[in-house]
């Protein structure tokens, strides 16, 4: 065909034993936004950062405007007009946006930075960003950093943008203003690439739509032909079902009340502002808001790991009925008062887990130090790694491969399983699906609503709105530390909910 | 690009081999092939530099490391020593607590060593002396582990800064006490070997062998079965975590060092009222610092450390003799020691990458 921009033909990249792409083939034309979708560890970051020459393939061809080339650094990538906008952005914090985008280009020409910064406006203007060319990264929020890098890209002089899963940290109205300026983009014939893995975005911007399994191009589609069922079963291989139960609270009584609860962090700045809540048994209670709205560190408070200035964290105990304040208790303190709080840290790794430990070993974390003894008993632990590996299905070579080696949701799974197996009464969970590929998320939505029903309150800090409103009884939102809105997941809307994540709650007072 | 430029691929890359790692013969093979490279290249490097044959070198390396008994009892007793002061900073490491300050708390349990021995010496019997002097050097080694650690913990400074200068201080503890107490103002400590530590047999050294051997074995069950050994690797690995679910960080890092400053303690004991019956600022000879490697070069594995540290003390010991033999300069010896060292660190890589040579796709025709 005449207008094809980009094809890679037969990709093939292997990480040790693993084929992370297999003989991959795919191509992007001129002016087309073109999605690529895949559950998680299905190659597609892999596959386009060898685009970007992030990564070098161990087979196989790409060619830009017809002609086979060699990428080898991003250096290469940016040669033959390919950008790519990655995940995590890499932008210099005490930079203003117009020096991020100038860093790292030599054009040949002296370093003017009003030249630059006129260039980067008439880019805003002709795709119709909204961005401050001198506002410093530090100050910005994560969609204008998102837009610097997409700008960056632009600057310098890229025809193929490759978006990986850019919507993740994005609001709904956030969300529709990139697709609009993507969609000028496409006007404009440039090529697009947004990798992703929720189905209504693809279905409403893109035109053709890749799907990636296990490496392998399973094949692509054009958008208009497809829905949301073909696409799920391209992804999957198989046909499946995914619908959350959701049953109606039963005997809810109240289980953990904040009244007040402020923190202020080192410079001053409150994280938290009067937040107030109760969170009932046998219910699931929501919690959205853009990312650092102070989701952590809530939970983080009721875990008794963040310090709180004011305000006050009462528990009542199932059994006895016995009201407790856990406020100011450290963790261990929180433990022996028989106060069973179950916390997934949203880091994984960094705080629920040790990477280098083997699973048997992360089973210990939360047991160990029980009996005098001192020395380690590994066989509950080992008794209770294998249950998790078997009841959950989770991959992995064995019970004492270190959790760092295994995927994304596996690493969840066990991580969701010990804290389950800790039978608690109240459940704390911050994003336990990132990065997750679509059953294992499902898996973990199962477990969330299981223990719902066995009368466990449960608290859940979501990114994905539609979840947030499929899985939870009530759904309450955050912003800057402050709660504006509590809403019922059954009748909410989600552009109701939308404007509450951005909603600035000073007007009101 | 022109039409007709032949287009360049790489000729190859480097991959990580990810997970799966590599099987264990492959990873022996690689370490092999490693040391014997390393004696191919240093074997060039000594024709070169000394125009003798590299053969006979190896040879003299080998005679000096195991041609008499007395050699061989020297090396089984370096090997202790150096593999006593190696656990004794494995626990701060694998706590990611860099201790370099082994080298002044080995120093500073001799020196209590030796006071005891000095002024108590002849006040006690022999066994009730041996308790004080075992008393005196573990509690000696704690102290000067103890004060960076309580540092650490209480105000983050940093423990490598602090433990470094901690052994100028014991050194200078050292000299200043062969200047006040030895009488004849000579500066060396006569040794006193009646009070040293019991003999068995005739073996001098076997003592010390023993009881390194037997610190090994607990070591290793310390680190790997009891639950403050649990502590020290997940406080190592992630502090966040280890908050997470209730360990007392500042606790555990000031109990870990002094388990190691005691341990040091143990080696100034060793090395003074097993070995020397007397001290001198370099009694520990660099030891302190050489352990660090063997615990790295080791992963932090008691047992694995056996190899590491006879392999350093093998490579020291037969340098030197290398260059009594030959009567070449010890730095071409110590060139040597650097390429075998240098190679085995450097297989790592072989180990954790794979290169890849890019297959060629047959152009049509």
């Amino acid at each position: 065909m005449e207008n094809i921009k980009l094809e890679c033909r037969n990709i093939t990249k292997t990480f040790g034993k693993v084929y992370a792409n297999r003989n991959c083939n795919l191509d992007v034309r001129k002016g087309e936004i073109l999605a690529i979708l895949g559950e998680n560890g299905s190659g597609k970051t892999t596959l386009m950062n060898m685009v970007a020459g992030i990564y070098f393939p161990d087979e196989g061809q790409i060619f830009v405007d017809g002609k086979e080339v060699v990428i080898k650094s991003p250096k290469d990538a940016f040669e033959h007009k390919i950008g790519m906008i990655h995940q995590h952005f890499k932008l210099v914090n005490v930079f203003s946006a117009t020096e991020n985008i100038a860093l790292g280009v030599d054009d040949g020409k002296r370093y003017n930075l009003s030249r630059i910064s006129k260039k980067v406006i008439e880019i805003t203007q002709r795709y119709g960003f909204i961005i401050d060319p001198d506002k410093k990264v530090h100050d910005m929020s994560v969609s204008e950093k998102q837009t610097v890098e997409i700008i960056k890209v632009l600057y310098r002089g890229a025809d193929i943008l490759i978006l990986d899963e850019p919507t993740a940290v994005l609001t709904p109205q956030e969300t529709e203003k990139l697709f609009n300026v993507l969609r000028r983009m496409r006007e404009d014939g440039k090529s697009i690439i947004i990798i992703t893995h929720k189905m209504h975005e693809v279905l409403s911007i893109s035109d053709r739509v890749a799907v990636l399994r296990r490496g392998e191009h399973i094949g692509t589609v054009n958008t208009a032909e497809a829905n949301e069922s073909l696409l799920t079963e391209m992804m999957m291989g198989e046909k499946v079902s995914l619908n959350i139960n959701r049953s109606e609270p039963k005997d809810s009584v109240d289980r953990l009340m904040l009244c007040g609860v402020t923190s202020v962090n080192e410079e001053g700045r409150k994280i938290l502002d009067n937040i107030s809540f109760t969170a009932k048994s046998g219910e699931i209670l929501g919690i959205a808001g853009i990312a650092g709205s102070g989701q952590r560190e809530l939970l983080e408070a009721i875990a008794g790991l963040h310090h709180l200035s004011e305000g006050t964290i009462t528990y009542i105990d199932p059994k006895t009925e016995k009201e407790e304040n856990l406020r100011d208790k450290s963790p261990i303190q929180i433990r022996d008062l028989g106060v069973r709080l179950s916390f997934v840290p949203e880091d994984r790794l960094g705080m629920g887990l040790v990477g280098n430990m083997d699973i048997i070993d992360n089973m210990m974390l939360r047991s160990y130090s029980k009996g005098k003894s001192a020395f380690l008993q590994r066989k509950e632990p080992k008794d209770l790694a294998e249950r998790i590996i078997n009841d959950l299905h989770v991959s992995t070579p064995g019970a004492t491969t270190p959790v760092r080696q295994l995927s994304g949701g596996n690493v969840q799974k066990v991580l969701v399983g010990r804290e389950i197996a800790a039978a608690p009464s109240v459940l704390m969970a911050a994003y336990p699906v990132r990065g997750l590929d679509v059953n294992a998320s499902y898996t973990i939505y199962n477990l969330l609503n299981e223990q719902k029903e066995r009368g466990v309150a449960v608290i859940f800090v979501g990114e994905d709105l539609d979840v947030l409103m499929e899985l939870c009884d009530r759904i309450m939102v955050i912003n800057s530390g402050r709660v504006t809105g509590m809403v019922d997941g059954r009748t909410a809307k989600k552009d109701h909910i939308g404007l509450l994540m951005t909603k600035s709650v000073e007007g009101e007072e | 690009m022109a039409e007709n430029k032949k287009i360049k691929t790489p000729l190859f890359h480097i991959v990580n081999r990810g997970k799966d790692g590599v099987a264990w013969y492959y990873s022996l093979l690689i370490r092999a092939a490693a040391i014997v490279t390393a004696l191919i290249v240093s074997g060039v490097m000594i024709m070169l530099l000394s125009g003798k044959n590299p053969i006979a070198v190896y040879t003299s390396m080998f005679n000096g490391v195991f041609g008499t008994p007395r050699r061989i009892w020297n090396l089984l007793q370096n090997v202790a020593i150096l593999l006593c002061i190696s656990l004794a900073v494995t626990p701060a490491f694998k706590m990611k607590f860099w201790n370099c300050g082994a080298e002044g708390q080995v120093l500073v349990g001799g020196l209590a060593t030796v006071g005891v021995m000095m002024f108590l010496g002849d006040k006690m019997p022999l066994p009730l002396l041996i308790i004080v002097m075992i008393i005196a050097s573990v509690v000696a080694g704690m102290i000067w582990a103890l004060i960076p650690a309580v540092f650490k913990a209480l105000w983050n400074t940093n423990e490598t800064l602090f433990t470094l200068m901690m052994n100028y201080v014991a050194i200078q503890l050292v000299a200043y006490f062969l200047k006040v107490f030895v009488k004849d103002g000579s500066g060396v400590l006569t040794p006193m070997p009646q009070y040293g530590l019991p003999i068995i047999g005739k073996y001098q050294f076997l003592l010390n062998i023993i009881i390194v051997a037997l610190l090994t074995f607990v070591a290793y069950i310390y680190l790997k079965y009891s639950k403050q050994g649990y502590e020290i690797s997940v406080v190592g690995e992630s502090e966040n975590t280890a908050k997470y679910i209730g360990i007392g960080v500042k606790k555990v890092i000031i109990r870990t060092l002094m388990v190691s400053g005691a341990i040091c303690g143990i080696a100034g004991l060793l090395l003074v009222g097993g070995t020397n019956h007397t001290i001198s600022t370099t009694t520990v000879d660099g030891r302190g610092f050489t352990a660090i490697m063997v615990s790295w070069l080791a992963k932090f594995n008691p047992f694995y450390m056996v190899l590491t540290s006879f392999l350093i003390v093998f490579l020291d010991r037969g340098a030197s003799q290398v260059s009594t033999d030959f009567r070449i300069p010890q730095t071409i010896s110590d060139i040597v020691t650097g390429i075998i060292l240098l190679f085995i660190i450097g297989c790592e890589f072989f180990l954790r990458y794979k290169i890849v040579f890019t297959k060629r796709v047959k152009e049509e025709g």
